[in-house]
């Protein structure tokens, strides 16, 4: 059995995880939705295009999207400390945790929007529908399920980020696991974090998959 | 009520191709409480000249006016404004598959900013009207396809349009369904004296409640006139092969095989007689025989009805003299039908 000071230790982690996740997947959804539904009205065709913008604004979402997080965490340290004031700790890894979020939420919401159908926007374009107009009520409202579905799966990808930072300081489950499980080789607790971090995932999953089934009027088969 | 004047619309070329020519020097004059259809084959250019009358295609040169307003001079925001005033159906029906029923149908009038209140009593007697009221908490995936229809036609009318675009709205249906919604069309038609354009590959929709049509092929308009006068006298070989189908103006094929287009030994001439409106009852066979004492043997017969009038056709073999003949052809043309020779029947043992 666990002891009673371990399972202290690991409900403090839990709670890290979900404060860094929480927090780093809202700020990360605030950025990440509107330049997703950006990128994807500018994109070639589509109802606003700029190219330029486009363009650039795809290039800072690549390029943050193709660094190992675990690089992105040490290289943005000057920037973290700038922010946070620190660069360990939970707080200080809310920082690279979200500069990872946005541009993974802001591709998942851009996949999403791109999905709705363009009859529908012609549609409203026919009704006389402003650009800001189609975005509120046609695009962001039919790709509801889809953005559900990016958001739950940005989530979990975040739960697994945030295990990382624990590497550096950063505290929550990883940091757990890697201290106690691995450093003082302690199976028991490692195996707890890992079952905790699967539950926390599974949890999340059917909570984001039973939403978008919710908020999906498309295929209503009940 | 439309006006289209000299309108071109080439797409630019693209990736190494040609660049497109859709639409060129059509004019088109539509006028107000009309229903006009555009027929024409896949690609002809069909929906691009729809999609011009509201702007949704920009035309590279040309004029259109609707209800009197230069389109093309509209700011983006009085363009917006002039679409309050066009309302658009479409094949696919374009619902939004996020809103109920009546929440579709408000949609216009929201992006209108009409007031709530107000808009409840704009959509309830919509949806009475393409008799939906049931429905109006469903959404679009719980409707059928005529349905979905419906919704689009209600959600068209909305915000009280002067016109109605319909871009192939009962290709998706059955031919029952496309039917009902057609006459669903023919009513608001009627009723709200709306100008409605549509454009349909199916000859079987003009026929059914069309009055005017252009015929479209390759970007050009080929022929236009009221939808009668098309399918009595098509002129172009395209209207021909549209219309043939369902008028049959035709005679079967074994007697097609006695028919030659040159006169040979102990041939008669063979004529097709059309009747139009209510001259399809006057007696003229008879007339021929009597006053001519010309034998007409009759090959085919047919009548059908556009638009509500008869329309028939005789095909006839004329037993005698050329001479006998050609006073019968003058005296089917003083009684104002149509004739015309069309070719020579051989003796049937030839
Ligand atoms: N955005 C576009 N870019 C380039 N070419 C286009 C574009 N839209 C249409 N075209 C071309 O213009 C021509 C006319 O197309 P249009 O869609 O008007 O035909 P249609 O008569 O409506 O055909 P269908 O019955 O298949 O709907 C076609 O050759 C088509 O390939
Ligand atoms: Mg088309």
């Amino acid at each position: 059995m666990l002891s009673p000071q371990i399972i202290d230790l690991l409900i403090k982690g839990l709670v890290d995880t979900l404060h860094m996740v929480v927090v780093s997947g809202a700020i990360g959804t605030l950025i990440g939705l509107p330049v997703g539904v950006a990128l994807a009205v500018t994109g070639r065709g589509e109802l606003l295009p700029n190219f330029a913008f486009n363009k650039v604004m795809g290039a800072v979402v690549n390029m943050t999207r193709s660094t190992p997080f675990i690089i992105l965490v040490v290289a943005i340290i000057p920037f973290t400390r700038l922010i946070a004031g620190t660069s360990i700790g939970t707080t200080a890894a809310i920082v690279p945790l979200t500069v990872a979020a946005a541009p993974f939420i802001a591709r998942v919401v851009e996949n999403a929007v791109r999905e709705v159908d363009r009859g529908l926007v012609e549609a409203a374009q026919a009704m006389g529908a402003t650009p800001f107009q189609i975005i509120r009520k046609v695009l962001l409202p039919e790709a509801l399920p889809g953005i559900v579905a990016g958001l739950t799966l940005s989530a979990v990808s975040l739960i697994g980020f945030s295990a990382m930072v624990g590497a550096v300081g950063g505290g929550g489950l990883g940091d757990l696991g890697i201290r106690y499980g691995y450093q003082r080789f302690l199976p028991d607790v490692m195996l707890a974090v890992v079952v905790v971090l699967i539950v926390l995932v599974q949890i999340v999953q059917s909570t984001g998959d039973w939403i978008a089934r919710r908020v999906n009027k498309r295929n209503l088969k009940s | 009520m439309i006006t289209l004047t000299n309108i071109h619309k080439t797409y630019p070329a693209r990736g190494g191709g040609a660049q497109v020519r859709a639409l060129a020097d059509i004019d088109l004059s539509i006028g107000r409480g009309e229903i006009f259809g555009i027929i024409g084959r896949s690609g002809a250019g069909k929906s691009t000249l729809l999609r011009t009358i509201n702007l949704l295609e920009t035309p590279s040169s040309g004029s259109v006016q609707v209800d009197g307003v230069e389109m093309t001079a509209l700011s983006a925001a009085e363009l917006r404004r002039a679409r309050h005033s066009i309302g658009m159906i479409f094949q696919h029906f374009n619902l939004l598959s996020s809103r109920t029923v009546f929440d579709n149908v408000a949609l216009p009038l929201e992006l209108a900013g009409t007031p709530k209140a107000e808009i409840r009593t704009i959509v309830e007697p919509l949806l009475d009207l393409v008799g939906l009221a049931d429905k109006r908490d469903r959404y679009p995936a719980e409707l059928s396809g005529g349905q979905k229809q419906r919704v689009g036609i209600a959600r068209a009318l909305a915000s009280k349009p002067k016109v109605l675009l319909s871009d192939e709205a009962t290709s998706a249906l059955d031919p029952e369904t496309t039917t009902q919604i057609l006459h669903l069309l023919a009513d608001i038609n009627r009723r709200l004296g709306l100008t409605i354009v549509l454009i349909t590959h199916e000859i079987a929709v003009i026929k059914e409640i069309c009055h005017k049509v252009a015929v479209m092929e390759d970007g050009l308009v080929i022929e236009q006139g009221p939808v009668f006068d098309i399918f009595a006298h098509p002129k172009h070989p395209t209207t021909r092969s549209f219309v043939d189908p369902v008028i049959n103006r035709g005679i079967p094929d074994s007697l097609r095989d006695r028919l030659s287009p040159q006169p040979g030994p102990g041939s008669n001439p063979v004529l097709r007689i059309t009747f139009t409106g209510e001259k399809a009852t006057t007696p003229v066979i008879s007339a021929i025989s009597r006053r001519l004492g010309l034998d007409l043997n009759i090959w085919h017969g047919q009548i059908d009805e556009i638009q509500g009038a008869p329309f028939g056709t005789l095909v006839v073999e004329a037993l005698g003299d050329d001479a006998t003949v050609g006073a019968a052809v003058d005296l089917v043309k003083e009684n104002n039908l149509g004739v015309e020779v069309l070719g020579h029947a051989l003796p049937a043992n030839h």
